[in-house]
């Protein structure tokens, strides 16, 4: 039995150790924000922040997972409607079909809070490794910025 | 399903030969209307006026069946319906329907006719509509080939406006008042004494109305929702991970399984060895299916890493194992013999071509990969008397006669759950992942399979798009091109993809000639002919199709010309177009860009022009040479569409088609050793990633009367006007895609 804590919930798993986090939210917890797009960190789209970190949850088996702290889409507001990030995704427009989107926006989430206002080459190297085959890149750019903007406007109140 | 409408289907063809064909059923039973579908089980106090809307006490339901793929469809067919309807914006639900007849697509019919989509001619007109009569009457419904607008934009339209008539007709009739008294307002009747009345408080009276038939469409200048901003419908899902795609599905007590067929395309499975497999933990049965096996297990992973640890011996491809033998049989294929159609042939070109001294190139075009992020997946449960299909799918009733025939029942007893995918470009045509799990599901009845492709089987069995190659000869004289001659060697994807769907394909197929042959060009010596390579490696649409492959060789080879010629690259296409809104398309990209003013060092300009599914569309790519590579700085696209139902949606399908376009010509092929595909997951076929996106500058022209769809069109431009900019640039012409075989890019 490894027990985590999952978007701020503890949580108990017993499956084969080399099981991915992956795969336990998407199939055990039933939480299927998380997407699976090619298994072995190329895409992106299982992107959650494990102790903080943007990291792609099909490289993340169970055995590594014991008192971890486990972020996904589905707990990124807090409970507290909608997170800024997701305010900017939703004024962008961002989607299209959608499905890299919550890797996307995780990734983002953990890049603005490294870094509250990211060049474009920044965004570029933080991005890179989230696929986005309908091409929405130019608009999680301008998503991007305007979360910092966002952001930085709450923080001044 | 009637005897008569399988045959009817079975006919449907698109070739333009056997369209004559369609003239036995004539336009009398074409304008006859299907059933309303929606009347089959409609409740108690429920009203329906046509096949897209039902009103109950409690909602009102829209239904939109073309399958959205990501590209919005079901938004944009919502608001067609809600602006005539006078519905408040998203105050209402979609569901995507049960596949029938009355969902047919007539605008598809545009693509498979022999006539430059802007000719109006009597013969064009006459031909398309017969095109248009055989796809209603075989019941077709299919998404693709940019057609969603055009086939809803009336349609729908009018199904809103006969809801509204017929709503107002009824609360008239029940207030003794005339209809013409009331007016209508966000989701609701208004009487003349300012009283509000909820659609959903009329259903039981609507029920007992005939729907009204006479209905004028609003003028638009009169719209408030199509032409301006809209926030699509599933925007907030897919920002916060609550939209649910097929792969999400839960269904109760559903199993889950992989697959591994012969990544020999085609090729058979001789043995398999499941011993070690069946060991290992949550595998429940391991099976054999068509063409390999799959595994059944209590989770994915279990059923991809048993998968994974079963080995097999696999049967030979029915094609050339290697790639070499690929090129050869399309370099071979530039015969008489092999002649589909000369397309067009204007003034005399050899003539021209013995008198001067012709500028002669070779293109090629690789396989390349649809590879959507979302694997392809299906959750099939087999019932007695019927089989459930849950899963994003673009020809629904092709899928349920698929499913129908492996489980030896009628298509109309296969009920198909339509899903958001997760994108296609053009992967959602095919059926295999559907059947197989419909085979798997066989063997466990009552039980839900949920079949999920890993990446690297999605790759093996992507159906890529169509190779080919084309030979150009031309002349220039006094800084004019005088001679321009193609021809165009592919296979043919429509013939493959409908051959697995069990459709014949008589008559040339246009898509080999799509983007090359109606170049708007009047040049004194034009001839296109292109030519069908006998069936390689199995191919299919790939988002443009036949545009993606020939825009880039016909536009290309243009520019080679016209810098020959001496000529300005923007000047010379100018001169050459006739048509006045060809030209208008061309002269927003030459303004967008500056055209004409000093890049700068190290950087240049491209531009390329192709009219694909109707849309003339014109792209300035900018590039620099830096010592990291070559970076693309910008892209300016402008495309006349007819009318922009959304503009916020059609500058992010153009966007997203142009970095399709950039992203596949410039780092991605499929190719073949051994007779399996030698890219198996993203790595080894990225497209485009963040870091080399330009920035895209997008103008959406509305001059044509007909309007179009924006999904496919500004893909073929891309890669020529890239490969253009580079030699305007480095002085290197590119061609054959992918680029980075032979340039750097940052
Ligand atoms: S599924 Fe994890 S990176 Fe693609
Ligand atoms: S929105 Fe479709 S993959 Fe990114």
């Amino acid at each position: 039995m490894t027990s985590f804590t999952l978007n701020g919930a503890p949580v108990e798993v017993d499956l084969p150790a080399d099981t991915p986090l992956l795969w336990i939210l998407r199939d055990e917890l039933r939480m299927t924000g998380t997407k699976y797009g090619c298994g072995v960190a190329q895409c992106g789209a299982c992107t959650v922040l494990f102790n903080g970190q943007a990291f792609r949850s099909c490289q993340l088996p169970l055995s590594v997972l014991q008192d971890a702290d486990v972020l996904t889409i589905e707990g990124l507001s807090g409970g507290r409607g909608i997170s800024p990030v997701q305010q900017a995704w939703i004024d962008h427009q961002v989607a299209q079909c959608g499905y890299c989107q919550s890797g996307q926006i995780m990734q983002a989430t953990w890049l603005l809070q490294q870094n509250p206002d990211p060049s474009d080459e920044d965004i570029d190297r933080a991005m890179s490794g989230n696929l986005c085959r309908c091409g929405t890149y130019p608009r999680i750019r301008d998503a991007i910025r305007s979360a910092a903007q966002y952001m930085r406007d709450a923080r001044d109140g | 399903m009637g005897k008569a409408r399988t045959i009817a289907r079975r006919t449907f063809i698109a070739g333009s030969a056997a369209i004559a064909g369609g003239v036995i059923f004539g336009t009398y039973v074409a304008r006859k209307p299907h059933t309303n579908p929606l009347l089959a089980d409609l409740d108690e106090g429920e009203a329906t006026f046509n096949p897209w809307i039902r009103i109950s006490g409690e909602r009102v339901t829209l239904i939109a069946p073309h399958a959205d793929v990501g590209q919005g469809t079901a938004s944009m067919q919502a608001a067609l319906i809600a602006e005539e309807m006078d519905l408040a914006w998203g105050e209402f639900e979609v569901e995507f329907g049960q596949p029938d007849a009355a969902y047919y697509n007539t605008a598809t019919a545009d693509e498979v006719v022999p006539f430059v989509s802007h000719d109006n001619s009597f013969a064009a007109r006459t031909v398309r509509g017969l095109a248009g009569s055989v796809v209603k009457i075989a019941g077709v419904m299919v998404t693709g080939g940019s057609s969603s607008v055009p086939d809803s934009f009336n349609k729908l339209r009018l199904a809103g406006a006969v809801a509204r008539e017929t709503l107002k007709l009824a609360a008239a009739r029940q207030a003794g008042l005339a209809a013409g008294d009331l007016e209508t307002r966000a989701g609701a009747v208004v009487f003349p004494d300012g009283a509000v009345v909820p659609y959903t408080e009329l259903a039981v009276a609507a029920s007992e109305v005939e729907p009204v038939a006479d209905v004028a469409l609003r003028d638009p200048s009169e719209w408030r929702l199509l032409g301006k901003d809209m926030l699509r419908l599933d925007t907030r899902g897919k920002s916060t991970g609550q939209q649910q795609f097929g792969i999400d599905l839960h269904i109760d007590g559903m199993q889950h399984a992989a697959v591994r067929t012969n990544p020999r395309q085609g090729g058979s499975l001789l043995s398999f060895d499941a011993d070690a497999a069946m060991l290992m933990p949550g595998v429940d049965k391991v099976l054999a299916i068509s063409n390999g096996f799959a595994v059944i297990a209590n989770n994915t992973w279990n059923a991809f890493r048993a998968v994974n640890a079963v080995s097999a011996e696999w049967g030979e491809a029915p094609y050339p194992a290697n790639m070499p033998d690929h090129w050869a049989a399309v370099s071979a294929a530039f015969t008489d013999e092999h002649l589909d159609k000369e397309w067009r042939h204007d003034g005399d070109v050899p003539q021209a071509l013995a008198a001067g001294e012709p500028v002669l190139a070779e293109y090629r075009a690789p396989y390349v990969a649809h590879q959507p992020l979302e694997p392809l997946n299906a959750i099939v449960r087999v019932n007695p008397g019927s089989v459930e299909v849950w899963s994003g799918h673009q020809m629904p009733r092709f899928l349920q006669e698929a499913v129908a025939e492996v489980a030896g029942i009628e298509a109309d007893d296969v009920i198909f759950y339509n899903q958001f995918t997760g994108g296609s470009f053009g992967h959602r045509l095919e059926l295999a992942y559907v059947v197989q799990a419909t085979e798997i599901a066989l063997q466990k009845p009552g039980t839900a399979i949920k079949l999920t492709y890993t990446r690297e089987e999605d790759f093996a069995h992507d159906y890529p798009r169509q190779i080919g190659m084309a030979r150009g000869a031309g002349t220039v004289a006094n800084g004019k091109v005088t001679s321009y001659d193609l021809q165009v060697a592919n296979v043919s994807a429509i013939t493959s993809q409908m051959g697995r769907l069990g459709q014949p394909v008589p008559g040339p197929d246009g898509q080999i000639a799509a983007g090359a042959w109606n170049l708007p060009y009047t040049i004194p010596n034009f001839r296109m002919r292109a030519y069908r390579v006998p069936e390689l490696a199995p191919t299919s649409s790939w988002r443009s199709v036949g545009a993606s492959t020939q825009g880039f060789f016909a536009d290309c080879f243009l520019d080679e010309l016209i810098h020959a010629a001496g000529a300005d690259p923007l000047e010379e296409r100018l001169r050459l177009i006739e048509r006045r809104e060809s030209r208008q398309v061309l002269e927003a990209v030459a303004e967008m860009s500056g055209w004409g003013s000093d890049p700068g060092t190290g950087r240049g300009r491209g531009v390329a022009f192709v009219d694909s599914f109707g849309v003339p569309t014109a792209e300035v790519v900018e590039v620099s040479q830096t010592p990291r590579g070559i970076t693309i700085d910008k892209v300016f696209v402008a495309a006349d569409v007819g009318t922009v139902v959304d503009p916020v949606n059609f500058d992010n399908q153009v966007k997203g088609a142009v970095i399709w376009g950039l992203g596949h010509a410039m780092n991605c092929e499929i190719t073949y050793a051994d007779g399996k595909a030698q890219q198996s997951n993203y790595h080894a076929h990225p497209a485009m990633r963040m870091h080399q996106c330009p920035e895209i500058e997008v103008r959406g022209l509305e001059l044509a009367t007909k309007i179009r769809g924006i999904g496919e069109p500004p893909v073929p431009p891309a890669a020529p006007a890239l490969a253009n900019a580079i030699f305007a640039a480095t002085g290197q012409r590119l061609r054959e895609m992918p680029f980075n075989k032979f340039v750097k890019f940052a």
